[in-house]
């Protein structure tokens, strides 16, 4: 952190945003975010389409290169975008996160196994021996244990997006990174993801998830920040976010969301 | 018409032999050599800088939009008036893989771009580089679209290395056409000819099949 920065990191903070700014041409998507997300922390984006939320996302994994703004983890890696940044400083920073797609994204040409262990083999080069076994016990703690040979095509939705996130799994990031991942799930298989994603909060995995889900926002999030035009209007603990807002444009979202005619 | 067999079978001997050591190994290496060139210059087309895809542009509206027997003839007889001597073989492989290479490069850059952007971002979020990403995930996926026009590609080149028997290369054409001025069977030895290569391209109409079904296994029919 620079000198100059008002907010201290406690030690448990593992990731530190401050200042965040992105545009789009003219559009200016993001106009200074900060977000603290501390060691075993689930912390939810929610807004409405536009506001901003799945960029934020995709600045911290490095699928869009912010116009200014600061993010650092666990204080050691500091990444100031007002100067240029090294592709090395952006692949140190991409390393630390992996992400879970909306589409899922899964590799069509590769089975679920093959799909799992393409990160950890070829890129941080471990054994493929090792790899796979790994992959195989994360798949069978979401429940897909024989469908390791199969192609995506062959799953369902709700399946897909399980391959999806053992896939980010087995890279052992610091920071799980969700993109409305039960957003293109039938409505009865959206459970199912939750309930995994859940498991994970549980378990310790430190998390950020964009999501319209609110009753999994209340359930499982540390901090819930409500974004609108790409600012912060809101923040802090689902209860009172979305329960009891302070604000009127978050009370209006919630309401849209719970009692949509 | 009488059909005079005994010189249809005198003659396969010769045709065939030009077709395997000149039609068959000519498409082959010109094809292979064409789609190298084509998948550096769809990069080329791709990337952002300027100079790179504006070369590639010039390359691939200079090979189509000049016959392939002009391209031919400016290398084999007009490069020797500024000195540049290549002899026929040389000259066919160049000349069509330089001709494969313009074709090709447009079916692989739009088969490139007709994979989802989202299977880039996959790439990226595991760590892949750029370059990772295109060798085992975008590629993978281009060449199950690009086979169907590839295989023209390769078909129309098989077809198109007859013109090589006018730059003196020994081939399946040239064979047929030096039999049939020594017996004056036009019309028996070119049909011939013609025979023989829709057999060949048969087998590579086959082939396409066989490589598509291998390469559809991964997509919901």
């Amino acid at each position: 952190m620079s000198p100059t920065d008002s907010a201290v990191p406690d030690a448990a903070t593992i990731l530190t945003v401050r200042g965040l700014r992105k545009a789009f041409g003219q559009h200016e998507v993001l106009k200074s975010i900060d977000v603290d997300v501390r060691r075993g922390e689930v912390v939810t984006l929610i807004g409405p389409s536009g506001s901003g939320k799945t960029t934020v996302l995709r600045c911290l994994n490095g699928l869009e290169v912010p116009d200014a703004g600061i993010i650092s983890f666990t204080g050691e890696l500091n990444v100031d975008f007002s100067a240029p940044v090294s592709k090395k400083q952006l692949n140190a920073m991409r390393d630390r996160s992996a992400m879970v797609f909306q589409h899922y994204n899964l590799f069509p040409h590769k089975t679920v196994l093959e799909n799992i262990i393409e990160g950890p083999v070829q890129v941080q080069k471990r054994p493929k021996a090792e790899a796979m076994k790994e992959a195989r016990e994360l798949l069978a703690r979401v429940g897909l244990e024989d469908k390791e040979n199969s192609y995506p095509f062959e799953l369902s939705g709700g399946q897909q997006q399980r391959v999806g996130i053992v896939r980010a799994l087995a890279l052992r990031p610091q920071l799980l990174l969700f993109d409305e991942p039960t957003s293109a799930l039938d409505p009865e298989l959206v459970g199912d993801v939750l309930t995994v994603i859940k498991e994970l909060a549980d378990e310790g995995w430190t998390m950020v998830v964009v999501t319209h889900e609110l009753a999994f926002a209340r359930q499982v999030a540390d901090e819930v920040i409500f974004m609108d035009g790409g600012v912060v209007v809101e923040r802090g603990h689902p209860d009172t976010v979305l329960r009891d807002p302070r604000e009127e444009r978050t009370r209006q979202f919630v309401d849209r969301l719970l009692n949509p005619f | 018409m009488n059909i005079n067999w005994d010189l249809v079978w005198s003659s396969l001997g010769p045709i065939l032999v030009g077709a395997v050591s000149g039609t068959i190994p000519l498409a082959l290496a010109s094809f292979g050599l064409g789609l190298l060139l084509a998948l550096l210059v769809a990069l080329m087309r791709l990337s952002h800088n300027p100079v790179f895809s504006g070369v590639a542009r010039m390359y691939i509206s200079v090979i189509r939009g000049t016959p392939l027997l002009v391209q031919l003839f400016v290398i084999f007889y007009g490069l020797p008036s500024i000195g540049l001597t290549i002899s026929p073989w040389p000259s066919a492989i160049i000349a069509f893989s330089l001709n494969v290479g313009g074709y090709a490069a447009e079916v692989i850059r739009a088969a490139i771009l007709s994979v989802p952007k989202g299977q880039w971002e996959a790439g990226h979020t595991i760590g892949m580089s750029r370059r990772q990403s295109l060798v085992r995930i975008i590629l993978p996926q281009a060449a199950r679209v690009s086979v169907p026009p590839l295989s023209n590609t390769f078909i129309s080149l098989v077809k198109d290395t007859s013109l090589a028997s006018l730059i003196l290369v020994t081939e399946l054409f040239r064979q047929a056409q030096q039999v049939a001025a020594f017996s004056q069977e036009f019309m028996l030895l070119y049909l011939e000819a013609a025979v023989i290569y829709w057999i060949i391209c048969l087998f590579l109409s086959g082939g396409q099949s066989s490589l598509e079904k291998r390469l559809d296994r991964y997509v919901a029919h």
